[in-house]
């Protein structure tokens, strides 16, 4: 074959927890726009086992049967590589970061894209390292550059900034992306695509971590990400007492709650409703946001947010100069008001 | 006896720093400096953890001279000892060249460890990957995100909670954890703590000379990725300003935005519609 061998866009196919996370299918789909402005094709990497079950008869069969594979291919996967084995049938991190780098270096993709899911995380940096790359951590948008570079949008250090970043020179260039940043497209079923069967190593050695037990987690009913409202509290709120009172708010709005790091970190509320960088992205249709300053890691994952109410005794805080309405007042107090009067209205 | 490691990354303060347009990177000397949380809870771990299996812990830092600050404020927590990592060739140092630094650290002033603790992320930049690149580049096992730890012998039980599955995991030791603070949440400072920090605390300073490093990947010009652009994000709101007694806010608020409100929470919040 004298064709010379096409680029290549990988998607890390992280399917763990697959009906709760789909990020890799937005991943496949933004892949697919970035790769037609480089001509690349668009591969899924998966490793596990029973993976590939379906994957045959997929195309044709009922789509809630297919597997992974033939799922990523419904999703836009030009092509699938696949090692499938009884020893990848827990995700295992040395194991998987290995896989990783050995595909990686006899095929030499020009952009590895993965989820920032917690096993997301903690793979993409131990892959980076072991191919000698940089890495850009939750990203909150990727493009191509004129020079055909991936662009790397990403909040950057601690100030209200956001960074465009790219790696030049080092190959693959690599990024995190949080679920929920792009769209999934719709599947479809007639699509194809090559399956590229990679062998587990024969030289492979055992993971050095153990995992004793895993135990699912169901997600709690009512997910913050797909909420119509949130209410969002930050230490502005003054004490715990008064940060509790959002739950009643949100509940008379129908939303959720959610939360800055600081006030995760005091305990106030779970990790789970952490909303920023490192937690969830919400995109209501109103967003509440009561005595939050406005740091980066916070405002960029709620800039989808259709329409920002704030409230803040500071009028120059960086979230009330985001809001559409910016309340100046007291949050625990404006709080207190706002659920008496939505108890009046609601009859 | 365990030999424990904490790293320690002292972050700014405040969350807006002054920028150096020439540098294209924050001017965090500008910035008072406060013990990473992340990084609190991890040596809160080791703390904990010589609580029951006894041993000595070792605070590490890497950042300018004023970095000190956060290895006496360890050792005023309970660290046995303190290592400084400064030079100023470290600096806008990104996380692969962190952990080739950190790395070649422990190995040189900690000869024989057993655990490194590092925080899970940092406040300040929140990559979350130093922990996994160190542990690649110490050629040791490692567990993210790590909510418990249980030592016996040479072996770590952890538990994390790690995409909605908990998960116990298993190594033997050496090995790296990067610890959360679900559990291990931080202690204040003892008053007996405060002498020992300020008294004759144990801190050695090396430079990159010092840690035999290799000069060609110290630097930013050995990182690989490049910042292009930097820009405040601004959304273009109409950004309408409500002031008063939280009473006349609310009212005001209803009166402009009862359709908006109540049209996404699907609920009639009009105040004059009639009892049907």
């Amino acid at each position: 074959m004298s064709k010379k061998k096409k680029r290549a866009l990988w998607v890390f196919g992280d399917y763990r927890n697959y009906f709760q996370n789909r990020v890799t299918l937005q991943l496949l789909s933004r892949a697919r726009e970035l790769a037609a402005k480089i001509d690349a094709e668009v591969c899924a990497v998966v490793f596990g086992y029973w993976t590939d079950e379906w994957v045959g008869d997929a195309l044709s069969q009922n789509p809630t049967f297919c597997g992974v594979v033939g799922e990523y291919i419904a999703h836009g996967a030009d092509k699938v590589y696949l090692t499938d084995h009884p020893r990848l049938a827990a995700y295992s991190m040395e194991t998987y970061a290995l896989l990783m780098e050995r595909l990686a270096r006899r095929e030499a993709p020009e952009i590895i894209l993965i989820g920032a899911t917690t096993f997301g995380r903690e793979f993409a940096p131990r892959v980076a390292k072991r191919l000698g790359t940089g890495l850009t951590a939750d990203c909150i948008g990727l493009d191509i550059t004129g020079e055909g570079l991936l662009l790397q949008v990403a909040p950057s250090f601690g100030g209200n900034l956001v960074a465009e970043i790219v790696t030049p020179d080092h190959r693959p260039q690599m990024a995190t992306v949080r679920p929920g940043t792009f769209q999934e497209i719709p599947h479809d079923y007639v699509r194809t695509a090559e399956v590229v069967r990679v062998p587990l190593p024969k030289d492979l050695p055992a993971d050095r971590v153990r995992l004793i037990r895993s135990e699912h987690r169901p997600m709690r009913g009512r997910k913050i990400e797909n909420a119509r409202v949130v209410v969002c509290g930050g230490r502005g709120m003054g004490s715990k007492k008064k940060f509790l009172k959002l739950f009643e708010l949100a509940e008379l709005l129908n939303g959720e709650v959610g939360a800055t790091r600081p006030v995760v970190y005091a305990d106030w509320a779970d990790h789970d409703a952490l909303v920023g960088q490192a937690g969830k992205h919400i995109k209501p249709q109103i967003l509440f946001s009561f005595g939050i300053s406005g740091a980066i890691q916070h405002t960029a994952a709620c800039n989808d947010a259709k329409f920002v109410i704030a409230v803040n005794k500071n009028p120059h805080a960086t979230m009330m100069k985001k809001a559409d309405v910016a309340i100046v007042a007291d949050a625990g107090q404006l709080c207190t008001a706002l659920i008496q009067e939505l108890k009046r209205r609601i009859r | 006896m365990l030999h424990m490691v904490v790293c320690l990354k002292q972050v700014p303060m405040v969350s807006e720093l002054p920028w150096d347009p020439a540098t294209r990177t924050l001017q965090r000397d500008l910035a008072g400096g406060m013990i990473n949380p992340a990084c609190r809870s991890a040596l809160e771990a080791a703390l904990r953890l010589r609580e029951i299996a006894g041993g000595k812990i070792t605070a590490i830092t890497m950042g300018p001279p004023m970095a000190e600050e956060v290895l006496r404020e360890a050792i005023a927590l309970g660290a046995d000892r303190g290592v400084l990592l400064t030079d100023r060739r470290m600096a806008g140092a990104d996380t692969f060249m962190t952990s080739y630094i950190l790395a070649r650290a422990i190995e040189k002033a900690c000869p024989g460890f057993d655990l490194v603790l590092c925080g899970f992320a940092t406040s300040d930049s929140e990559t979350a990957q130093v922990g996994p690149q160190l542990a690649e580049e110490l050629d040791i096992p490692g567990v993210a995100y790590v909510d418990e730890i249980e030592v016996s012998d040479h072996t770590v039980r952890m538990q994390r909670l790690a995409d909605n599955f908990l998960e116990t995991l298993e190594m033997d030791l050496p090995g790296l954890i990067t610890v959360t603070g679900c559990v291990y949440v931080p202690r204040h400072v003892p008053l007996g703590g405060l002498q020992a920090a300020f008294a004759a605390a144990d801190i050695v300073t090396l430079d990159a000379a010092a840690l035999g490093l290799d000069p060609a990947r110290l630097g930013a010009g050995g990182s690989a990725t490049q910042i292009l652009n930097v820009s405040s994000p601004t959304l273009g709101k109409k950004n309408i300003v409500l002031t008063g007694t939280p009473k006349k806010i609310v009212e005001q608020l209803f009166k402009q935005y009862d359709d908006k409100i109540g049209g996404a929470i699907g609920k009639d919040l009009k105040s004059d519609k009639k009892a049907s």
